[in-house]
């Protein structure tokens, strides 16, 4: 009964829960068993709110049996990624600094989460302050992959995309701004979605770089990720950058699959040298389905997509480096006060701060915390943030001018299937070539949706598909990759997930 | 340190001002905090005035209608589209570690604005620009001597002010007025004070710190004629009265004389003002600054305002202060020093209400400049923070007009109105205020002072009608100053004719 309830898609939990054949304690409790049992292996969860997940839940079952009207989604659980502020819950980003900061609100998408009725299970770990692919850059140890535990489940989401493939939640959310929710769905098996920039509010969300942040849904089908996009997605006043006009209808997208007739764009310079023959093969593969169910698939390129990694290595860092000034123990979150002071004597504010920083930020975020400080100086602006804002608007001409041919772009999401823990911990290059094919969608603020294509032949371990669509049109994704799931669900007998190993039944400790 | 004049014999002085204003908004820049001055400590904040992590900003409309309001009234060109940036700098008053600003995209650019000086002769000052950015907090700190950090044992920091919305107005260099640079200085700070107050957009109390003066000084040499580059100048930070300013350009320039003479060279440099000993300090060098990595600011969207809301900003702006008094004396009837007088009291605004309503414009000028001044003085407070309302007034001189009080009677009735006892006419009447306009009953008083006085009776009517005078005045005695003496007079006359 239990193992049946976790393996749900969320929407199909939504009906029992609305047909009363379950209640959504006993599937909230179902789930949080499970992250009792696995989480000690997998790690994707920082926090969990067992008090607070359950109380939602009884509340959501009471006035269900009170025949009140709820959200389609009330009463399914749900994991959020740790940058998202919480009130009550503690918020790390996975970062030192933040160690034990409780947010006193709550970010717009979780007032949303919380109006519509979904428990909220706990935050799920990060590579810290969503810089990484793999989540080993986590103050609090990395995620494992649920398909093989010595490897990474990606990042900087890999707790929320580990948490939805180990079936400790059905719904997670992710912020994405390079690809850290399309990358680690594409190595675990699950799907994955960055809306529109200005989709989805960013308000609560702890900023990595405010032009290229953006939240969405991490789930295990492509209906549950555009149930729970309609939910979260839409206008707030309280992000200047939030769209002014109504979600566009996802689910209906989905429900429809029809891509008779629609132009797909393979994208020339995001496949070949550098991706794993599995994944190329998958995804080959799923064009050839696309094909075959009508759609008029053609190779079109985005020349200054090459450049893409190299300018976003300019503009992240130096959002980033000017986002995460604010952490200088003067208010909240890590405080180390140094014996004495540069000068001798008392510690000052900036002895203080200097201490904090040395001692609270880890090397990653440190580093690109200096790269972005270097290219914002003065003197070195043009040359390095001003020449990546241009490559950034000619990324962005790139897709105009795709879109004008076809509707929708596709590419494997991610170059190679999951790697191991540790291995390219010491190359941050190497690291950042995982988001090679993912960061464009970021640069020019379209939107994209990442599901799994199959399983690379030489490891046997999930590779992925990116859709990409013109800004606005976040539909497009959801009818395309509606479609291509339902094909690939055909032709595997079953959701990709169900040839994942078995994790350890043995209970685990549950984390605090 | 050599004399004003002396500095003057060798150099020219070329000034700059920037000031701050801090807009009147209900709201705070970015967040819907109040803005209210003087709340207790950390009681107006929220987590994007606080910068908590995930919190966003959002632009305050008002603001950025004021700050186009303050660059049409300067005559400055408004930016169809322009954007905010971010100034990096690591300070605890600052609750990002940086300044949400605009830099190199300003909301408005090159105006010019008229300063009239005290001797009515005008000045012309060009206009740079006026930006919008967002306060910071208030750092208090204890333990040291003047309240500054140093020696100081800990700090407090208020965040009440953080994010309350600025315009910074930075002017060109302004060449020209030589010697009258320091009274120059001084009198475009007042003119700026006089143009945002018509303007509604700030209440510009320096004292409360909602104007804030910057003040360049630079020199050049007479010998280099006036074709050579302007020198080195120093920026004294906060320079916060109008004498102040005066004074510390004042100081500036003998300071940089006296080092130019002796050989050395100006630093570029921010300087400290002291109030109390009258002399500038060295801040941080050129070579201390910081640099501030400016880069657009990624949470917040263009600014572009439509040409049809700035030609109706434009349409609705108040009349410019200087026209507004040549038109105002002209309609008064008022010599240019009872303007001046006028408008140095703060007084112009209450005299034009009390004309108004009614009264004549020099009895409005009467009321405010002398009896309601001295008033204001002795309470400690503004014309304005009285509690008689410029209606009052007109209604008061009303009473006066139509005899019903005299000018001592007047008086009384104004301290029943301060006291807030009511209108005049309800204090009249609370008080028993009224003149005696009853001929029988003022008949009477005269013929009993008559009779009490039958010496000085006989001294008038021999003809010494001077003598009237202590009649008159037994009678204004008996009626405890409830008459009107010249009709009482009148009828002292009548009797002994």
């Amino acid at each position: 009964m239990s193992d049946d309830l976790l393996r749900l898609s969320g929407a199909a939990l939504a009906e029992r829960l609305a047909a009363g054949d379950t209640s959504s304690v006993e599937a909230t409790q179902a789930h949080l068993d499970q992250i009792a049992a696995v989480d000690g292996d997998v790690h994707a969860f920082l926090h969990v709110d067992a008090e607070g997940a359950l109380a939602q839940a009884a509340d959501v079952d009471r006035r269900r049996a009170s025949g009140a009207t709820l959200h389609r989604l009330a009463g399914v659980p749900i994991a959020v990624k740790d940058v998202v502020a919480t009130a009550g819950l503690p918020t790390t980003a996975g970062s030192r600094l933040l160690a034990g900061w409780v947010p006193p609100y709550d970010a717009t998408l979780i007032t949303r989460l919380r109006a519509a009725g979904l428990p909220i299970l706990g935050k799920t770990n990060m590579d810290e302050f969503a810089m990484g692919s793999s989540t080993e850059h986590s103050a609090f140890g990395p995620s494992h992959n649920p398909w093989d535990l010595d490897r990474t489940p990606g990042g900087s989401g890999g707790g929320s995309a580990a948490a939805v493939a180990a079936f400790e939640a059905p719904l997670a959310i992710g912020t994405d701004t390079g690809g850290s929710i399309r990358q680690p769905a594409a190595v675990t098996g699950t799907v994955g979605v960055k809306p529109t920039y200005g989709g989805v509010s960013r308000y609560g969300l702890i900023a990595l770089a405010s032009s290229l942040d953006q939240a969405g849904p991490v789930t295990r089908t492509v209906l549950d990720a555009a149930m729970l996009h309609e939910l979260i997605g839409g206008h707030d006043p309280l992000d200047s950058t939030s769209i002014d006009a109504p979600v566009p209808a996802l689910v209906d997208a989905v429900r429809d699959a029809d891509v008779r007739g629609v132009r797909v764009g393979v994208v020339r310079e995001l496949g070949g040298e550098g991706y794993q023959p599995g994944v190329r093969s998958r995804f080959d593969e799923a064009v050839g389905l696309l094909a075959d169910a009508g759609a008029e698939v053609v190779e079109v390129s985005c020349p200054h997509f090459d450049y893409a990694l190299a300018a976003y290595y300019l503009i992240l860092p130096s959002e980033a480096s000017s986002n995460l000034a604010r952490f200088d123990a003067m208010r909240y979150g890590l405080r180390v006060v140094p014996e004495t002071g540069a000068a001798g004597g008392v510690p000052s504010a900036e002895d203080v701060m200097l201490a904090t920083r040395a001692a609270g930020f880890g090397a990653e975020a440190k580093r690109r915390i200096i790269l972005g400080t270097y290219a914002l100086s003065s003197g070195y602006y043009d040359a390095y943030y001003g020449s990546a804002q241009k490559v950034r608007t000619l990324i962005s001409r790139d897709f105009e001018q795709a879109f004008t041919r076809v509707d929708v772009l596709v590419s494997p999401t991610a170059p190679t299937t999951a790697f191991r823990l540790g291995e390219k911990l010491d190359d941050p290059l190497a690291m950042y070539l995982n988001d090679v094919a993912t960061i464009p969608a970021n640069l020019a603020g379209v939107p994209g949706l990442s599901l799994p294509s199959g399983l690379a032949e030489e490891d046997g371990l999930p590779t992925a598909l990116q859709v990409l669509a013109p800004a606005t049109a976040d539909d497009r994704l959801y009818r395309v990759g509606g479609a291509l799931e339902t094909m690939l669900l055909d032709r595997w007998g079953g959701p990709l997930l169900d040839r994942a190993p078995a994790l350890t039944a043995q209970p685990q400790q549950v984390p605090a | 340190m050599i004399s004003y004049d002396e500095a003057l014999e060798h150099f020219e002085p070329v000034i700059g001002l920037e000031v701050h204003v801090e807009l009147g908004t209900v709201s705070k820049m970015f967040c819907g905090c109040a803005t209210t001055f003087g709340a207790d400590p950390n009681s107006q904040v929220c987590p994007t005035c606080l910068g908590l992590p995930g919190s966003l900003p959002v632009m305050n409309g008002k603001a950025v209608e004021s700050a186009i309001r303050i660059g049409l009234a300067l005559g400055c060109d408004i930016a169809g589209w322009c954007r905010f940036a971010r100034k990096n700098y690591f300070y605890p008053d600052m609750p990002k570690n940086f300044q949400t600003s605009q830099y190199d995209e300003p909301i408005a650019v090159e105006g010019s604005t008229e300063v009239v000086m005290p001797d009515g002769s005008t000045v012309r000052v060009d206009i740079e620009r006026a930006h919008m950015e967002e306060d910071t907090g208030k750092s208090l700190h204890v333990g040291g001597a003047t309240g500054r950090i140093h020696g100081a044992s800990h700090s407090l920091v208020d965040y009440n002010r953080a994010g309350i919305p600025l315009v910074e107005i930075v002017t060109k260099p302004v060449i020209g007025p030589d010697s009258k640079a320091p009274e120059v200085a001084r009198a475009y700070v007042a003119h700026l004070r006089e143009l945002l107050l018509a303007l509604g957009v700030s209440d510009v109390r320096m004292e409360q710190g909602s104007l804030r003066c910057d003040a360049n000084v630079s020199l050049r040499p007479r010998s280099g004629g006036p074709q050579q580059p302007l020198g080195t100048r120093t920026e004294t930070k906060n320079v916060n009265s109008l004498r102040s300013v005066e004074r510390a350009v004042r100081h500036e320039i003998c300071r940089q004389a006296e080092v130019l003479l002796a050989g050395g060279t100006i630093t570029q440099e921010t300087r400290h003002w002291h109030e109390d000993t009258g002399i500038t300090t060295p801040g941080r060098s050129k070579e201390q600054a910081e640099d501030y990595r400016y880069f657009p600011e990624p949470d917040l969207v263009p600014v572009a305002p439509s040409t049809q809301w700035v030609e109706h900003l434009r349409q609705t702006l108040p009349e410019p202060p200087g026209l507004r008094r040549a038109r105002l004396a002209g309609e008064w009837g008022f010599s240019e020093l009872e303007m001046r007088d006028t408008v140095g009291a703060g007084a112009l605004e209450l005299v034009e209400s009390t004309v108004a309503s009614g009264a004549a414009p020099q009895a409005a000028r009467k009321w405010w400049l002398s009896e309601l001044s001295r008033r204001a003085r002795a309470a400690g407070l503004e014309l304005s923070e009285l509690q008689v309302s410029p209606q009052q007034v007109a209604e008061l001189q009303g009473l006066v007009d139509a005899g019903r009080v005299n000018d001592t009677l007047a008086r009384q009735v104004l301290d029943g109105v301060l006291a807030g006892e009511g209108s005049p006419e309800q204090v009249v009447v609370a008080r028993g205020l009224e003149v005696v306009s009853d001929d029988a009953a003022l008949t009477e008083a005269v013929d009993q002072a008559i009779a009490d006085h039958p010496d000085v009776a006989a001294k008038v009517r021999e003809g010494k009608v001077a003598a009237s005078g202590a009649l008159i005045g037994a009678v204004m005695k008996q009626l405890r100053g409830q008459a009107d003496a010249a009709r009482v007079r009148e009828l002292v006359l009548q009797r002994l004719s």
